[in-house]
C-alpha cells in the first residue's frame, strides 16, 4: 500500500509571531522555520505502516515555494522513500493546495493520504477534508488511532464530547492529531541519506491546476493586549479580590 | 441575501454553539434558516424553531445523518446550499469535519473561526495561535465560514417562531461506518459554555490530583480543564484540553493552576474575563495574562481555597 504525506512548512512553534508595525503583514524575517508538527506526525505514522509491514512506499509532498524542499529532506530523514515538491509561489488557500494534492493523488493513487489536521501558521483546519471531498474519499480527521484492516481502515477520532471510532473504505484520508504518535528524531547518518533520496518537481501547470485566490488578506494587527495584573498575597486575599473587585464569585 | 446556520446537536437537543453562530450570521444581516441534520432529531428542530431571529428551519431526518459523518453531511450541505448566500457554522469538531467538504464540493474557500463581521464579505479572525489577527476578504459569490463561538454573544435560545420544513433529500456516500463513540458523561457544565473553568497543569502530577480541583468546580459551577501536558500525561481525557489545538474557552473566570503558560495554551483561553494562575514558579508566563497571580503550592493552596470558597 502507497502512503503519500503532505507536510508544510511553517514558523516553528516556539517563535512567538508578530504583526508588522504597518499591519500589512506578518514579520518573518530570519525566524526559525520547520516542518509544521501535525505533518511531522503523519510522516512518523507513515514510516511506522512501513516498517510494520503495512505501508510499502511512503511518498512525502510539499506544495510552496523552493525552500520547502528543506522540509521534505526532513521527512525522507524521517523515513519517507521519496519526495514531490509542487513549486508555487505566494500565499496558497487550503482549496488550491487541495487541488494540487488531488492531482498528485491522481498520479500516485496513494490508498492513504496523511496530514496534519491544522497548520499552526494557517490554523485553517481545512485542508484534509477538502482534498477528501475532491477525491470523493472518505476522512478519518482528527485521528489519535489508525489501524488497516483489510480494505478498510478503522480511525479513533478526538472530538468534542471524546472519543468517536469509524471505519472508512480505502483509499481514504487521514488528519492527525497531537496524540497519534510521538514522532522520532531524525539520525545523522538518516539525515545524510535522505538527501540522496529521489525528489520530483511539479508545477501547478504539470498538475492541470490554476492557482486563483478567493480570499485576500487586507491587514494584520497584534491581538488586544492583556496586561498582566497583580499578585495577591495568600488565598485569603485572592477570594476577598474575586468577591469584592472582579465580583466574578459571590 | 440569506444564510443557512449548521445546527451543533446530539439529535436531542441542540448545543448553545449554535446560538453563537446565529449572532454571527446576524451580524452579516441576511435573513438566516438553521439546517438540522440529525436522525429522530424532531426535538432539535423544534428547539431551533424557537431561536430568536431564525425564519425558517431546514430538517433532514434521515439515518444516514445519525453520526455526522461528514462524507454524508457534507453532500447534503452542499445541495440545501443552493438557496443561500452564506453558509455558517459554529467552529465546533463536527462542523470543523464537515465545512471544508462542503466548501470543496461548493468550490469555494472556507473563512476558519471568525471572530468579527466587518462587512458582508469581510471578516477578522486569528492566524498563529492568535498572536495575530488578520482581516480577510472574499471574493466567493457563496460564503462557507466557521464561527468562534466565544467571540459573539448568543442570540436568545426562545423567542422566535420559525417555520419548519423537512428536507427529504438522502445522501449515503457509502464510504463510511460508525463504530463506536466514548462519550464523557459529566453533571458539570460543557467546558466551552461554562461561566466558570478550572484547569490543571502537568504541575498536578497526577489525575488523581484532579481531585483537587473537583471540589473547587463543585463550588463554583465550574467546568474543569487541562493544558495539553496533562493529556498527554494521560491524567486527563482529551476533550478536556484548552488551547490552539483543543477547545477554546472565554468564561467569566478561569482558574489555571499548575499551568506554565505556554502559548498554545494561552491561544485557548486569553479572552477569558478574569484570569487566576496559582503556579509556585513567580517567572511562570502564565502570570503575564493573570489578573491575580498566586505564587504558591498548588498542593497547598487549593484545600485552602476550597475552604475559603
Ligand atoms: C500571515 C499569513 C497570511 C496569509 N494570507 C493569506 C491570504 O491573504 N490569502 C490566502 O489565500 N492565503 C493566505 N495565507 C495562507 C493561508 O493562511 C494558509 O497558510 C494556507 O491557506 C494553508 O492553510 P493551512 O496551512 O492553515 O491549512 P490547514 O488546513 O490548517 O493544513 C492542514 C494540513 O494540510 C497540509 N498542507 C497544508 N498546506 C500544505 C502545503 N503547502 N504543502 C503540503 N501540505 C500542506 C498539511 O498536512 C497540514 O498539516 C496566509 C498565511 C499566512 C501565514
Ligand atoms: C503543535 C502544538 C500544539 C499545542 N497545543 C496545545 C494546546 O492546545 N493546549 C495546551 O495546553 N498546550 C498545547 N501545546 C503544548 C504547549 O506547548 C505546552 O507544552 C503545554 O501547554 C505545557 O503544559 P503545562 O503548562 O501543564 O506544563 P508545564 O509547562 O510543564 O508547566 C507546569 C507548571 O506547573 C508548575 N508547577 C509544578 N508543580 C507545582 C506545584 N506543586 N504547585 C504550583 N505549581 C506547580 C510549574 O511551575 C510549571 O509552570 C501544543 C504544542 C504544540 C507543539
Amino acid at each position: 500500500m502507497k502512503v503519500l504525506v503532505a507536510v508544510k512548512r511553517v514558523v516553528d512553534y516556539n517563535v512567538k509571531v508578530r504583526a508588522k508595525g504597518d499591519g500589512t503583514d506578518v514579520d518573518l524575517n530570519n525566524v526559525k522555520m520547520a516542518i509544521n508538527p501535525f505533518c511531522e506526525i503523519a510522516v512518523e505514522e507513515a514510516v511506522r505502516l512501513k516498517e510494520a509491514g503495512v505501508a510499502t512506499e511512503v511518498i512525502a509532498v510539499s506544495v510552496g515555494a523552493k525552500p520547502c524542499q528543506e522540509q521534505i529532506r526532513t521527512a525522507l530523514a524521517l523515513g519517507a522513500d521519496r519526495g514531490i515538491h509542487v513549486e508555487a509561489e505566494g500565499r496558497l488557500e487550503p482549496l488550491v493546495i487541495a487541488k494540487l494534492l488531488k492531482g498528485v493523488v491522481d498520479k500516485e493513487e496513494p490508498q492513504l493520504v496523511i496530514l496534519g489536521k491544522q497548520s499552526i501558521d494557517g490554523d485553517n483546519n481545512q485542508t484534509g477534508q477538502m482534498l477528501g471531498a475532491l477525491a470523493n474519499m472518505p476522512q478519518g480527521t482528527f485521528a489519535s488511532e489508525i489501524k488497516v484492516e483489510g480494505d478498510k481502515l478503522n480511525v479513533i477520532r478526538e472530538v468534542d464530547g471524546g472519543l468517536q471510532t469509524l471505519s472508512l473504505s480505502l483509499p481514504a484520508i487521514v488528519t492527525t492529531d497531537l496524540r497519534l504518535n510521538e514522532p522520532r528524531y531524525a539520525s545523522l547518518p538518516n539525515i545524510m541519506k535522505a538527501k540522496k533520496k529521489q525528489l520530483d518537481v511539479y508545477t501547478p501547470e504539470d498538475l492541470g491546476v490554476s492557482v486563483t485566490s478567493h480570499v485576500s488578506q487586507l491587514k494584520v494587527e497584534p491581538p488586544a493586549e492583556r496586561k498582566a495584573g497583580i499578585k495577591v498575597e495568600d488565598v485569603a486575599q485572592l477570594v476577598d479580590k474575586l468577591k469584592n473587585e472582579a465580583k466574578v464569585i459571590s | 441575501m440569506s444564510t443557512l446556520v449548521i445546527a451543533e446537536h446530539d439529535n436531542s437537543s441542540l448545543k448553545p454553539a449554535t446560538l453563537n453562530a446565529v449572532a454571527a450570521a446576524q451580524a452579516m444581516g441576511a435573513e438566516i434558516a438553521i439546517l438540522v441534520a440529525g436522525a429522530n432529531c424532531a426535538a432539535v428542530g423544534e428547539q431551533a424553531a424557537a431561536v430568536a431571529g431564525v425564519s425558517r428551519v431546514l430538517v433532514a431526518d434521515n439515518p444516514a445523518y445519525e453520526h455526522q459523518l461528514a462524507e454524508n453531511v457534507s453532500l447534503l450541505i452542499a445541495e440545501v446550499a443552493a438557496g443561500f448566500d452564506n453558509i455558517v457554522a459554529p467552529a465546533t469538531s463536527n462542523c470543523k469535519n464537515t465545512m471544508p467538504r462542503v466548501a470543496a464540493l461548493l468550490d469555494v474557500s472556507q473563512i476558519s473561526e471568525i471572530l468579527s463581521v466587518e462587512s458582508a464579505d469581510t471578516f477578522t479572525r486569528p492566524i498563529y495561535a492568535g498572536n495575530v489577527i488578520a482581516t480577510v476578504q472574499s471574493t466567493d459569490a457563496k460564503k462557507v465560514i466557521t464561527v468562534r463561538a466565544t467571540a459573539f454573544d448568543a442570540v436568545a435560545a426562545e423567542g422566535g417562531s420559525a417555520t419548519i420544513e423537512a428536507v427529504p433529500a438522502v445522501h449515503d456516500s457509502g464510504l463510511s461506518t460508525f463504530i463506536s463513540e466514548e462519550v464523557a458523561v459529566s453533571d458539570r457544565p460543557e467546558l466551552t459554555a461554562a461561566p466558570v473553568v478550572v484547569s490543571g497543569g502537568r504541575g498536578m502530577q497526577n489525575g488523581e490530583n484532579f481531585k483537587l480541583l473537583e471540589g473547587i468546580a463543585d463550588k463554583l459551577g465550574a467546568a474543569i480543564g487541562a493544558s495539553r501536558a496533562a493529556v498527554d500525561a494521560g491524567f486527563v481525557p482529551n476533550d478536556m484540553q484548552v488551547g490552539q489545538t483543543g477547545k477554546i474557552v472565554a468564561p467569566d473566570l478561569y482558574i489555571a493552576v499548575g499551568i506554565s503558560g505556554a502559548i498554545q495554551h494561552l491561544a485557548g483561553m486569553k479572552d477569558s474575563k478574569v484570569i487566576v494562575a496559582i503556579n509556585k514558579d513567580e517567572d511562570a508566563p502564565i502570570f503575564q495574562v493573570a489578573d491575580y497571580g498566586l505564587v504558591a503550592d498548588l498542593f497547598e493552596a487549593l484545600p485552602e481555597l476550597e475552604a475559603k470558597l
